[in-house]
């Protein structure tokens, strides 16, 4: 049982937590992440540790309300108590010197995307971060990512903050400007699709980091397997992060739909339920 | 010492006179108690326990049928080496306490062994009645079940006696039945025992794979809570190697390991389409069901339900998975498995009562590719006729294709139930322990001390995948070769 010390809404869907996790909050490093369980009822489902505190023996968790199971935690409040997390789970980034690091973002993807950032200009690198959402809504963190990179860039689908555009075109100006070393990207399947064929086109490393369906979180099922260079991989245990010119999007895009028909059900019995 | 028991037991009065209260004759002239079970065609759509246990009359009648040999093969056949004949005897004279005694002299988990022991291939193989007789064995496996069910359900479960606290800490990874067997021998010699578990309920394998209609929760259950009556302490959502290394664990004062991950990582096939929606580990499905209750409405766990539904493989898991799926209302639940069915690997009475569900087995079949509909949901699985050819290295027939046999089956599940591996998490983040080939924890087969002196290891991770009672026996020389470890250091 993890007490919730603060919660908030940073938009209408996407919420904020801190919880205590003392262990967590020790060991934890960017790209790391948590497997948690609302409710003794709930499922288990992967979250990125997007900040901790060791000294407070806190972390910190970004989700959106999209299913049952998100909805159920957004609905706990602080001094709450979420059932279970274990972790820290995952393979830590690999953070050091390179250069010039553009790291893209899309919707909740900076929650994760984050630490990175913000380990990467720690490690002594030039860091570029492109936030793209649909609207200025849905833009998340920019405040949090200006005081941690070098220059931020917000493309907005209707142009309602920043630039109007998608993330590939805000990454492209960058990458047209100067030399890039290496390219981190974190979002939606489909955007870091085509974030990953815009750095593949300028033969530019790239690191993709996916939020896949697990259970476990531990290796022991397979549900949170994907094709990665031609070879089955279990993200929870050889990821989160892979070589993104590696990966197979398409079969990831539906994957993650693979419960789609359950979930809506499951959704709407429960918004019933609650309503 | 246990030779000393043994022996005493059977010259004991009371026995002598119990033996000679029948003749030989009229005890193997009794039939093999039959197990009560629920019909097959209820017992395939609800989740209870297919067996329902002897009654005490059935009991003291199969017990009857023991001869209590002066050279109890049968004890040879077991990987523990439990007092067969002493508990059979006690049974027969209806002290079914005493029976449970027996076992737990040498079995800390009869209740789960009895449900799930090979017996076939083991001590029921070696008994007297099969090797001399050609007559069905003493039904020791369900005799075990019965004392110690009767034990559990009488409320007079005896709390086992304990040495005064030492203060000494140990760590036990893994709350499997090998990692609940050391525990158990460990806290009864005083020491200060915490049993660290991944996922967050206790109990590994028996919990998350094993179903309720083979082994109940209760029955785990009433396991761990004498374990925690006599003061183990469980850390669950804790993944040693992430949420705290061994080092961190020293630190905090532990002065000795158990590992017992298990191996837990299912193997693929490596065939096009396997990552297609609708193909599972079992691992993945039986977890869902069975430690998630993805089957009920009030649990938020999503599973998809079949109408067709694949298994393929041979084992428990396989048989597992395919009579899961047949309970949770496929029309057509099919094992495909690549050798002929007297190569399965499960235990008899699993295929048996299968078969009586109405599981369809497809033998000598394997399959090659996984084909999806528009949606990348599977729809078809080409599979390939097989022939055996000459014994490979487990000593079974090795399986070779038949060139142009291939044909399309229909199905909207497949499980993949075709083995584990060991958990890579340990043996990745101990530097210096030395690991085989295979990825197992390499150990002293006496002592069960890894390369690294205060790291001991035993069940699946050190066996690869095998049987809950080799894991407890591991568990139980684990745990004595710690306390050795610890007395003289
Ligand atoms: C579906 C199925 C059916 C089976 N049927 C039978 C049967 O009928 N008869 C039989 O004899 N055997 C059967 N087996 C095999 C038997 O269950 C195993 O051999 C046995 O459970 C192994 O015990 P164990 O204690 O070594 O490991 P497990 O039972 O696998 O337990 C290991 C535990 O360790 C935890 N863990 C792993 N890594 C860590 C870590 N780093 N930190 C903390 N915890 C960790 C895991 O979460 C797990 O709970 C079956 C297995 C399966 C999967
Ligand atoms: S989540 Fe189960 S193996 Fe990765």
């Amino acid at each position: 049982m993890n007490k919730i010390i603060k919660k908030e809404f940073l938009s209408e869907q996407v919420f904020r937590m801190v919880v205590s996790a003392p262990r967590i909050a020790l060991r934890r490093k960017p790209g790391h992440f948590v497997i948690v369980r609302p409710t003794a009822e709930g499922e288990r489902i992967p979250l990125t540790i997007s900040d901790a505190d060791p000294k407070e023996g806190t972390i910190t968790l970004i989700a959106q309300k999209v299913g049952v199971t998100t909805h159920k935690l957004a609905s706990l409040n602080e001094g709450d108590y979420v059932q279970d997390i274990v972790g820290p789970l995952g393979n830590a980034t690999n953070i050091r010197k390179v250069g010039t690091v553009l790291c893209a973002g899309g919707g909740v993807g900076v929650a994760p995307l984050y630490p990175i950032v913000d380990g990467m200009k720690k490690a002594g690198n030039r860091v570029i971060t492109v936030l793209a959402a649909r609207n200025k809504d849905l833009i998340l963190y920019e405040k949090e990512m200006r005081a941690i990179s070098d220059e931020v860039i917000v493309m907005t689908d209707d142009g309602s903050s920043g630039r109007k555009g998608l993330v590939t075109q805000g990454m492209e100006e960058v990458i047209q400007r100067e030399h890039v070393d290496e390219a981190v990207v974190i979002g939606p399947a489909i955007m870091m699709k085509f974030a990953a064929l815009t750095t593949a086109k300028y033969n530019i490393p790239t690191l993709a980091s996916l939020n896949t369906i697990m259970v476990d979180g531990t290796g022991m099922c397979g549900a949170c397997r994907w094709t990665v260079g031609g070879k089955t991989r279990f993200v929870c245990v050889d990821g989160p992060e892979f070589d993104a010119h590696q990966i197979d999007f398409d079969e990831i895009l539906k994957r993650l739909g693979a419960y789609k028909e359950e979930e809506r059900k499951a959704f709407e019995a429960y918004q019933q339920k609650n309503a | 010492m246990e030779e000393n028991i043994y022996t005493i037991e059977r010259s004991a009065p009371w026995r002598e006179t119990l033996r000679k209260s029948m003749k030989a004759s009229e005890r193997t002239s009794i039939e093999r108690v039959v197990m009560p079970a629920q019909a097959p065609d209820v017992r395939n759509r609800n989740n209870q326990e297919v067996n329902a246990g002897l009654s005490e009359e059935q009991a003291v009648r199969e017990a009857a049928r023991c001869l209590d040999c002066a050279n109890p093969t049968c004890v040879t056949g077991c990987p523990v080496g439990v007092h067969i004949p002493s508990f059979v005897k006690c049974i027969e004279a209806r002290d079914f306490q005493g029976a449970a005694r027996v076992l737990k002299q040498t079995n800390t988990l009869p209740s789960v062994c009895g449900r799930v022991c090979p017996q076939e291939v083991q001590c029921e193989s070696k008994c007297f009645y099969v090797q001399k007789m050609q007559k069905p064995a003493v039904a020791i496996g369900n005799l075990e079940r019965f004392a110690a069910d009767f034990e559990r359900l009488s409320g007079k479960a005896e709390l086992p006696e304990k040495a005064p606290a030492n203060g000494i800490k140990v760590a036990v990874v893994g709350s499997g039945p090998s990692g609940l067997a050391a525990a158990g021998d460990m806290i009864k010699n005083g020491y200060d025992v915490t049993v660290f578990e991944a996922l967050h309920e206790i109990g590994g394998v028996l919990k998350y794979g094993i179903p309720e209609f083979r082994l109940p929760n209760a029955v785990v259950d009433a396991e761990i809570e004498t374990l925690r009556r006599l003061g183990v302490k469980f850390e669950t959502d804790f993944l040693v190697g992430k949420t705290a290394t061994l080092d961190d664990l020293r630190e905090e004062g532990f002065k000795a390991f158990y590992i017992s991950s298990g191996a837990g990582l299912p193997n693929f096939m490596g065939i096009p389409g396997e990552n297609l929606i609708g193909v599972f580990s079992s691992n993945e499905y039986l977890t869902r069901v069975n430690l998630m209750g993805a089957a009920s409405d009030e649990r938020d766990t999503p599973i998809l339900r079949g109408r067709t539904v694949m298994v393929v493989g041979g084992g428990n898991t396989a048989m597992d998975s395919v009579r899961t799926a047949k309970r949770m209302g496929a029309e057509k639940a099919m094992i495909v498995y690549r050798r002929s069915m007297d190569e399965m690997p499960a235990r008899k009475e699993e295929i048996q009562h299968a078969m009586e569900e109405g599981i369809e087995f497809n033998c000598l079949l394997n399959p090659v590719e996984c084909l999806a509909d528009e949606k990348g949901h599977v729809k078809q699985v080409r599979v390939q006729k097989m022939e055996l050819g000459e014994p490979d290295a487990s000593g079974r027939r090795r399986p070779q294709p038949i060139a142009g046999s291939e044909y399309l089956i229909d199905v909207d599940l497949v499980i993949m139930s075709i083995g584990v591996s060991p958990n890579p998490l340990i043996p990745r983040s101990v530097e210096g322990l030395a690991i085989s080939r295979k990825g197992t924890i390499e150990v002293d087969p006496e002592t069960m001390q890894s390369s690294i002196p205060d790291i001991f290891a035993g069940g699946d991770i050190v066996r690869g995948g095998a049987t809950v009672i080799l894991a407890m026996g591991d568990g139980r020389r684990g745990a004595a070769g710690v306390m050795r470890y610890l007395s003289q250091k």
